[in-house]
């Protein structure tokens, strides 16, 4: 009986078994790769607002704190989206006819609330609390980047559990002194894992074994 | 038979990893759960809003405003013993139950908490107290400050000139805390003119609790200690280095126990 493949087939067999191997890893890889992208996750995707507000302007050039609007930040778990009065409490008289604030004096005569898009919007079984984030000594930007070079808001982060776990397996390298919460520009010292260490302790931080444990985000 | 097994094995197992690509993010039935978050729009109301307002008469757990001294900031004839204005005690009254009753009913849609600016009064209740409802320390102190810096310096500036970074921008400017008239304000004069608003200025009921717009009222009294203070309330020891001028400056003003001491004298004057 001849034989039916050529002798060279013998290369080829072997060879195809690497190349679908390789294919294969690389296949998931990429799927691993696309599941992280900024296309996927939403990261640095500026997102239109009905109004032109930016935070660079009123945070950064006015320096109005953070508290002045997101006033509920640290008591609750939602940090508070202002009420239109809060933004009347200047623009009755400052910018009192600019167009671009319209939308906003629309609200306060109809008494409608403005529709703003929600920008960071966590899977509803995960129990985010502002609260207890910036009473332990994580501040705004660890999670929101500097405030003050964003006049359209966008995600810094991709929001996927690894992100949330790098910070609670190891707090130590993002804790920072209270007074520094609400500083936008705020960077870590070059001894911060020491400091970190030291701030944990003072602010009761709990173990890395607690803050991983399922319970704890998920209930 | 077992030959057919291991060829079929790598055949099932990329089906499989294709299959799970696949349906991977299909379904987002735990991602968005049948419940409203915060802020999130609902279908049922005509306003689309998931956040209630309370129903007109609720008082929820931790609203109770039943001491006048602590949440209005008035005890008829005030706190000094001055009963003159004994006769307009039911309106001024009146009105700042309405301003808290907005905080109370409309914490979510705090467009009703707030009196549209110029409506508020020009005249000094008699009925503001001149005492603090608890005692001032320095932890309230400390907290009158933050909250000022966050709320209050906007218009009135870090020392309270009036020199804000809002009034520059064009705000109309407030009277300088270390104006004569504001000096021989009672506390509750500034304590009523955070809850209820004055002239230009809108309330800030909405915004700061009643316990912190006493912290701010006792940190408003610190500034105008500081600012009025002579060289002779300074200790002797540290006195020279003033007139030398090598004074240390203190970062962020912070209050020295100097100014607290002080504070909590005039305020139980």
């Amino acid at each position: 009986m001849p034989q039916i493949f050529h002798r060279s087939t013998n290369a080829l067999s072997k060879l195809s078994i690497v190349v679908g191997a390789l294919l294969a890893v690389g296949a998931i890889f990429t799927l691993l790769v696309l599941d992280r992208s900024n296309y996927n996750t939403g990261a640095f995707v500026d997102v239109q607002q009905p109004v032109q507000f930016s935070h660079k302007h009123h945070n950064g050039d006015i320096g109005i704190d953070c508290r002045y609007c997101h006033t509920a930040v640290e008591v609750s778990s939602s940090a508070g989206i202002p009420p239109t009065a809060t933004c009347m409490n200047c623009h009755t008289q400052i910018w009192a006819d600019s167009p671009y604030l319209e939308p906003v004096r629309e609200s306060w005569r109809t008494r409608q609330p403005i529709q703003w898009v929600r920008v960071h919007d966590l899977p509803d079984f995960v129990y985010f609390n502002h609260s207890v984030h910036v009473a332990k000594g994580v501040g705004c930007s660890t999670c929101h980047g500097n405030m003050i070079q964003q006049p359209l808001v966008h995600q810094v982060a991709s929001l996927k559990m690894e992100w949330c776990l790098e910070c609670h397996r190891q707090p130590e390298l993002f804790l920072r002194p209270k007074d520094q919460i609400y500083n936008a520009e705020w960077q870590p010292p070059s001894n911060q894992e020491e400091v970190g260490l030291r701030l944990k302790k003072q602010y009761n931080v709990m173990t890395a074994e607690v803050l991983t444990s399922c319970s704890t985000c998920h209930r | 038979m077992l030959i057919t097994n291991l060829q079929a094995r790598p055949v099932v197992l990329l089906l499989c990893l294709v299959a799970a690509g696949f349906g991977a993010g299909c379904r987002q039935d735990m991602q968005d759960q049948p419940r409203y978050e915060v802020y999130e729009t609902s279908p049922f109301f005509a306003d689309k809003r998931a956040s209630r307002n309370l129903p007109e008469g609720v008082v929820p757990r931790g609203y109770l405003r039943d001491d006048d001294h602590l949440y209005l900031g008035k005890i008829a004839g005030g706190a000094g013993g001055n009963n003159t204005g004994a006769a307009q005690q039911g309106g001024a009254v009146q009105t700042s139950q309405t301003a808290e009753q907005n905080i109370v009913g409309g914490r979510l849609d705090t467009n009703n908490a707030v009196a549209s600016p110029g409506s508020a009064s020009t005249q000094s209740d008699p009925n503001n107290v001149d005492t603090f409802p608890f005692p001032v320390t320095e932890e309230v102190i400390n907290r009158g400050q933050e909250r000022y810096q966050i709320f209050c310096s906007m218009c009135h500036g870090l020392t309270g000139y009036g020199d804000g970074m809002v009034v520059r921008r064009g705000y109309k400017r407030p009277t300088s805390y270390h104006d004569e008239r504001l000096r021989g304000e009672r506390v509750g004069h500034f304590y009523d003119v955070i809850t209820n608003g004055w002239g230009s200025m809108p309330n800030y009921a909405a915004q700061i609790t009643p316990r912190d717009r006493w912290a701010i009222t006792a940190y408003i009294r610190t500034l105008q200690l500081s600012q009025g203070a002579r060289l002779e309330d300074v200790p002797e020891a540290e006195r020279r280095q003033i007139e030398t001028g090598n004074a240390p400056v203190l970062p962020g003003g912070q209050g020295t126990h100097e100014n607290e001491s002080g504070a909590r004298g005039e305020g139980n004057r």
